[in-house]
C-alpha cells in the first residue's frame, strides 16, 4: 500500500470512496445533494462500519438520497410520509443498528407529521434529517408546509398560512436532540451530524437545503419561466437551469448570515451565541418562536436533553438484537404448552 | 315423499329428539353490567359436565347500555353452530323482552325478574318468575355490583332449572378467577342463595336439562384471538405492532401475556420481544415492514379499517418483498359498519390489496387449533415467500369461546427462509432479486450481515435484480413476472383444502373459515333426506390443484360465505375461468354467524331452481 492511500484509510482502513453510494440524479446544486456529501464525509471521518448503519427515507427528492450515500450500507426507500415507522421496526428488531433517516419537508411536514411526531415521542434511536426548501421539489414546486407566510411562487401563487416550524414540532413531541442548519454550512452540518449519530434517541436535524429549480421569478435568469422561453424544443418539460450550489463562508457564532436564495430571495441565518443553553426547553421554545417572527433562521443545536430512554431501553430488549435471537430463544419449550393446555381444560 | 319434493322447511326445522343435551339458550342482559362472568360461568359449567357446547356472545358496539345476547349452544351430538331460534331464554333486559319473547319457539323457556311489572304472556311457553331485586339487597351491594351480582341470580336459577350440580359452576368460576378463592366464594354465595331459592320456590314445568357426558374429556375451552397469540409466540413472534380496533384487540391482549411468560430471557430477566401500540394501523405495518426486513418475526392484529390503511404498505411489501402478518379479525363493514358482529368481507380486499399488480398469500383458519397453527406458520410462510401474510379470521372465531383438542407442540423447527450469511454471500454472491433456484423466491441479506457486498437498497421504486433502480421495461416485466411466478410456487406451501367427500354426492361445496359448523351440521341433515354432498373447506389463497380438482369432478358446486357479494365466489371463478359456471354463489350476510338452516334452505332453493339436472 502507498502512503498516500494510508494516507486517505481511515481507522478502520475504508477511504471516503468507500462510503460512495451511486450517482446522484438530483438536480446539479440541489442542496440535498451536500447533505449527502457530508453524510459520507462524517461516516468516513468518525471511521463508522458501513453494515452497522442503515439508511431509511420516506419520498421526495430529498428522500432519493440515500441511494447516493454509503453504498456499503443497507437502506430502505420507503412511502411518502413514512419513514419513522420503518426505523421504529428496524430498531426494535435489531438495536445496534444506527439510523440515519432522510425526509423532506413535504415527507415529514404534511404527509408524515403524524409519524413524525410519534417516532420522536417513542425516541426510536435515529438521525433525523429534514431537508428542508419550503417546496414539494419531486412533483414540481407546490408550497410545503414550511414555506414561510406570504411568500409568492410560480407554480403556487402565494402561500397564505403559516408555516411549520420542525425544529419546534420536534421539541414539543419530546426530542432530545433538536438542531437546524444550511446544507451549504458544511462545517456545521458535518458538526451536528457527528453529534446527531451518536445520540441515544431521535435526534432531529432540520436542514435548510434550497430547491434550485423551482426558482420561479419571472424576472431571474435562473427562474423557470426564463428557463421555458430559452429552452430548445427538445426538452420540453423537464428543463432545470444549471446552478451553482450555494456554499456559504464560515460565520461566528451570535451573528447573523444572510443568504440568497435561488428564487432571489433571502434568509438570514443566526448562529447560536456561545452562552445559548441548549438544556432549556422554554427557552429554546421561545428562542425560535421569536425567531420565526423575526424572519430568521437560528442554527446550531438548538435544544438538547440525553436523559430520556430510547424505544428498546423502555421496551426492555435483550442485548442480542431479537432479529439475531436464535430459534430457542423463539420457541419456548413443549412443557410451557403442555401446561397451558392443562390450564385450559 | 321423495327427497326432492320436500318443503325446503321441512328439512331445515330439525326434529327434535330429545331436550337432554340438546338445546340452545340466549341470555339477554344489557351491555357493561359484567354479564360475562356469568355467561362464561354457564358455558364452563356445561363443558365441565362433558357436553359439548359452544357460546356466542352477540353484543352492540357501546361500552354500557346497550342490549347484548349471549347464546349458548349445547349438544350432545357435537354441533357448535349458531341456531336460529333458542328455546330457553334468560330474560334480564327490559328493553328487549318483548322481542325476546316473541322469538321463543312453541314449547320455549323464559326466565325472567320478577320484580318487573308486566311482560309479555304466552300460553305456548312456560315461565319461571325470579325475585333478583331481593338477591341483590340481601348481599348488600351497592351502585354498579348490583347489576352484577343480578347476573349470578340468573346463574343459581339456570343450574337449578337445567340439573347443572352446583359444584359444576364452582369450578367454573375458579377457572374464571384464576383461583381467586375470595371472588369464587363471594359470587357462588349469590348463586347458592339463587339456587336454594329456586330448588324451594319453582315447579320444573318444562323438558330441557343436562346429564353429564365425557365428550369433552381432554379437550379444551379458548377462543381463536387467544390461540393466536399462543401459536405467535410459540412461532417465534419478535416485533407486533398494532392499533386498538374490535375484534382484534383481544388478540394483543392475549400477548401482553404470554410474551412476558414465556418469552422472558431466563438469564437477562429482558424481553425477546418488543410489543409497540403504534399511532394508526398505517404506521403498526410500517413497522412491520421495517421489522421484517431488518429480519424479525414481525405481526400486527386488525380489522377491515385498519386493513384500508394498509393498503400502501401491503404493496410495497409485495414489491419489496418483505415478510410480515396480519391477522385480520373481520368484522362488518363497509365503513364502521358493524363493528361487533361477524362477517367474511374482506377476502378479495385482502387477496388483492395493493395498487398495481398485487397478490397476496390469505390463510383461512376455521378453528382455534387453526389459530393456533396458523399463528406459527404464517411466520414460516411470510419468510419463505417473502411477503406480507393474511390471515382472515372473524369476530364468531376470535372472540368467542370454542373447544377444541389441546394443541400440539409444532412438529416442524421455524422455517427462516432463503437468508444468506456473510460466508454465503462469500461463497456465492449476493443479487437481491435474482431468480436462483427456479422457484421466483430470491435470497435475501438482513441489516447486520458483515459481508460488505451483503447490503441491498429496499425500494417501492422499479428495481432490477440487484435492487437498484430501474425504469428499463425489460426489467420491469421479468421482475413482475418474478414475482407471478412466485405467487405460483405459493399455492404448493400454503396450507391445502380439507376434504370430506361424499361417493355419491348429487353437488360439492365451498366454503372457508367458521361457515364450515353450520356447513357441517346442514350436510348432515341433507344427508338425513337422501341429499348427498361432498365438502371442501378452503384454508389458503392462492388455491392448488386440489381445489380445481374439486371442482371439475363435482357437476356443481356451492360456494358458501358470510358476505354480500361472494366474494370467494369472485375469486374462484377467476381462478378457474373454465370452469366458472359449476360454481353457485351462496352468500349472506346479517352480523350473524351462519346457521345450518340458512345453508340448507339456501341449497334447496338453489337446487330446486337448477333442478332441470336432477
Ligand atoms: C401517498 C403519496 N402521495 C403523493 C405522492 C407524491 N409525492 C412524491 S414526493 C412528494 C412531495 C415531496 O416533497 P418533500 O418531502 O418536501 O421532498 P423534496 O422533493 O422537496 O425534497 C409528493 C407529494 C406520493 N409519492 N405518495
Ligand atoms: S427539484 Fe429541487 S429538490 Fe428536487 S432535486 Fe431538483 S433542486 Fe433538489
Ligand atoms: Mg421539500
Amino acid at each position: 500500500m502507498s502512503t498516500k492511500q494510508q494516507e486517505r484509510s481511515n481507522l478502520i482502513g475504508l477511504t471516503k470512496v468507500d462510503y460512495n453510494g451511486g450517482p446522484s440524479t438530483l438536480c446539479q446544486g440541489c442542496g440535498h445533494n451536500s447533505i449527502a456529501n457530508q453524510i459520507i464525509q462524517v461516516a468516513y471521518e468518525l471511521s463508522i462500519r458501513p453494515q452497522e448503519l442503515i439508511k431509511l427515507s420516506g419520498i421526495g427528492c430529498s428522500s432519493k438520497s440515500p441511494a447516493y450515500f454509503l453504498g456499503q450500507s443497507f437502506g430502505f426507500n420507503s412511502l411518502h410520509g413514512r419513514m419513522p415507522s420503518i426505523g421504529t421496526g428496524a430498531f426494535v428488531a435489531n438495536r445496534n443498528l444506527r439510523a440515519i433517516g432522510v425526509s423532506g419537508d413535504g415527507d415529514t411536514g404534511s404527509i408524515g407529521m403524524g409519524q413524525f411526531k410519534h417516532v420522536v415521542r417513542r425516541n426510536t434511536r435515529m438521525v433525523y434529517i429534514v431537508e428542508n426548501n419550503g417546496v414539494y421539489g419531486l412533483t414540481k414546486g407546490q408550497f410545503s408546509a414550511t414555506a414561510d407566510e406570504g411568500q409568492v411562487l410560480k407554480y403556487a401563487g402565494e402561500n397564505e398560512f403559516p408555516p411549520v416550524d420542525i425544529c419546534l414540532e420536534a421539541i414539543i413531541a419530546g426530542a432530545g436532540f433538536v438542531a437546524r442548519s444550511f446544507s451549504g454550512d458544511a462545517k456545521q452540518v458535518r458538526e451536528l451530524l457527528k453529534a446527531a449519530l451518536s445520540f441515544n434517541g431521535t435526534a432531529v436535524l432540520d436542514i435548510i437545503s434550497p430547491c434550485v429549480a423551482f426558482n420561479n421569478q419571472d424576472t431571474s435568469t435562473k427562474s423557470y419561466s426564463y428557463g421555458k422561453e430559452h429552452e430548445t424544443p427538445l426538452h420540453d418539460f423537464g428543463w432545470v437551469p444549471p446552478s451553482e450550489e450555494i456554499v456559504i463562508d464560515e460565520y461566528e457564532p451570535g451573528t447573523m448570515k444572510v443568504v440568497e436564495m435561488p428564487d432571489g430571495s433571502y434568509i438570514q441565518l443566526r448562529k447560536l451565541d456561545e452562552d445559548y443553553d441548549p438544556t432549556d426547553k422554554l427557552g429554546a421554545l421561545h428562542r425560535l418562536q421569536w425567531a420565526q417572527q423575526n424572519h430568521e433562521f437560528i442554527t446550531g443545536l438548538v435544544y438538547y436533553n440525553p436523559h430520556r430512554p430510547n424505544l428498546a431501553e423502555v421496551g426492555k430488549l435483550v442485548d442480542t438484537p431479537l432479529a439475531y435471537l436464535p430459534a430457542e430463544k423463539l420457541r419456548p419449550p413443549k412443557e410451557k404448552l403442555d401446561e397451558i393446555m392443562a390450564e385450559l381444560m | 315423499m321423495g327427497v326432492l319434493e320436500a318443503a325446503p322447511e321441512d328439512v331445515a326445522v330439525r326434529k327434535r329428539p330429545s331436550p337432554v343435551n340438546d338445546f340452545s339458550m340466549v341470555v339477554a342482559t344489557v351491555n357493561g353490567t359484567g354479564s360475562q362472568t356469568a355467561n362464561l360461568a354457564l358455558l364452563r359449567a356445561f363443558f365441565k359436565m362433558g357436553i359439548p357446547v359452544n357460546g356466542k356472545n352477540i353484543f352492540p358496539s357501546n361500552i354500557q347500555g346497550l342490549p347484548t345476547w349471549y347464546h349458548i349452544r349445547v349438544s350432545h351430538e357435537g354441533y357448535v353452530a349458531r341456531r336460529h331460534t333458542s328455546e330457553i331464554l334468560v330474560a334480564f333486559n327490559q328493553t328487549t323482552v318483548h322481542e325476546d319473547i316473541q322469538n321463543l319457539p312453541e314449547g320455549g323457556v323464559c326466565i325472567y325478574n320478577a320484580d318487573w311489572r308486566s311482560i309479555p304472556q304466552r300460553d305456548d311457553i312456560t315461565y319461571y318468575a325470579v325475585p333478583v331485586n331481593q338477591f341483590v339487597r340481601d348481599t348488600g351491594m351497592k351502585g354498579k355490583l348490583r347489576d352484577y351480582i343480578a347476573n349470578m341470580v340468573y346463574v343459581g336459577a339456570v343450574a337449578f332449572l337445567l340439573d347443572i350440580p352446583i359444584e359444576k359452576i364452582d369450578e367454573a368460576l375458579h377457572h374464571h378467577f384464576n383461583g381467586r378463592r375470595k371472588l369464587v366464594d363471594s359470587n357462588m354465595s349469590v348463586v347458592r342463595a339463587a339456587y336454594d331459592w329456586s330448588a324451594a320456590n319453582l315447579e320444573k314445568q318444562d323438558p330441557y336439562r343436562v346429564e353429564p357426558m365425557d365428550a369433552t374429556a381432554g379437550q379444551i375451552l379458548i377462543t381463536g384471538n387467544d390461540a393466536a397469540a399462543l401459536g405467535a409466540v410459540f412461532g417465534g413472534v419478535t416485533v407486533t405492532a398494532w392499533y386498538p380496533i374490535t375484534p382484534s384487540t383481544s388478540l394483543v391482549d392475549a400477548l401482553n401475556t404470554y410474551l412476558p411468560q414465556l418469552r422472558t430471557d431466563p438469564e437477562t430477566g429482558k424481553a425477546t420481544y418488543a410489543v409497540v401500540q403504534a399511532e394508526d394501523e398505517l404506521s403498526a405495518i410500517g413497522m412491520l415492514l421495517g421489522a421484517g426486513w431488518a429480519g424479525a418475526r414481525a405481526m400486527t392484529a386488525t380489522s377491515g379499517p385498519g386493513i384500508s390503511l394498509m393498503a400502501e404498505f401491503t404493496g410495497l411489501g409485495y414489491f419489496a418483498e418483505i415478510p410480515a402478518v396480519i391477522w385480520d379479525i373481520q368484522r362488518v363493514g363497509p365503513s364502521t359498519g358493524l363493528p361487533t358482529r361477524t362477517g367474511q368481507g374482506d377476502i378479495l380486499f385482502t387477496y388483492y390489496l395493493g395498487h398495481g399488480d398485487t397478490q397476496n398469500v390469505v390463510l383461512l383458519p376455521a378453528t382455534v387449533k387453526e389459530c393456533f397453527e396458523f399463528g406459527s406458520t404464517s411466520f414460516d410462510l411470510a419468510e419463505q415467500l417473502q411477503t406480507p401474510v393474511f390471515v382472515l379470521s372473524d369476530l364468531d372465531l376470535g372472540m368467542n369461546n370454542w373447544m377444541s383438542e389441546p394443541f400440539t407442540y409444532p412438529a416442524e423447527p421455524l422455517q427462516r427462509g432463503k437468508v444468506l450469511s456473510a460466508d454465503e454471500v462469500q461463497e456465492k454472491g449476493f443479487a437481491r432479486y435474482k431468480d436462483i433456484d427456479g422457484d421466483g423466491i430470491p435470497y435475501r441479506t438482513i441489516p447486520g450481515n458483515e459481508h460488505p457486498k451483503a447490503a441491498w437498497f429496499a425500494r417501492g421504486t422499479g428495481h432490477n435484480a440487484n435492487a437498484v433502480y430501474s425504469e428499463r421495461p425489460e426489467d420491469w416485466v421479468s421482475n413482475m413476472a418474478r414475482l407471478a411466478h412466485k405467487f405460483e410456487t405459493a399455492r404448493e406451501l400454503v396450507p391445502s383444502p380439507v376434504l370430506d367427500e361424499a361417493a355419491d354426492a348429487e353437488f360439492g361445496i365451498l366454503a372457508y373459515g367458521t361457515t364450515q359448523f353450520a356447513i357441517d351440521e346442514a350436510r348432515n341433515r341433507l344427508a338425513a333426506e337422501g341429499i348427498k354432498s361432498s365438502f371442501m373447506r378452503l384454508r389458503a389463497l392462492p388455491i392448488n390443484q386440489d381445489v380445481r380438482d374439486f371442482i371439475a369432478r363435482h357437476k356443481r358446486v356451492y360456494v358458501i360465505e358470510l358476505n354480500r357479494d361472494g366474494q370467494m365466489h369472485k375469486i374462484l371463478q377467476t381462478e378457474v375461468p373454465a370452469l366458472a359456471t359449476k360454481l353457485v354463489s351462496l352468500a349472506h350476510l346479517d352480523g350473524m354467524p351462519l346457521t345450518a338452516r340458512w345453508v340448507v334452505e339456501a341449497i334447496l332453493e338453489k337446487r330446486e331452481a337448477v333442478n332441470g339436472d336432477r
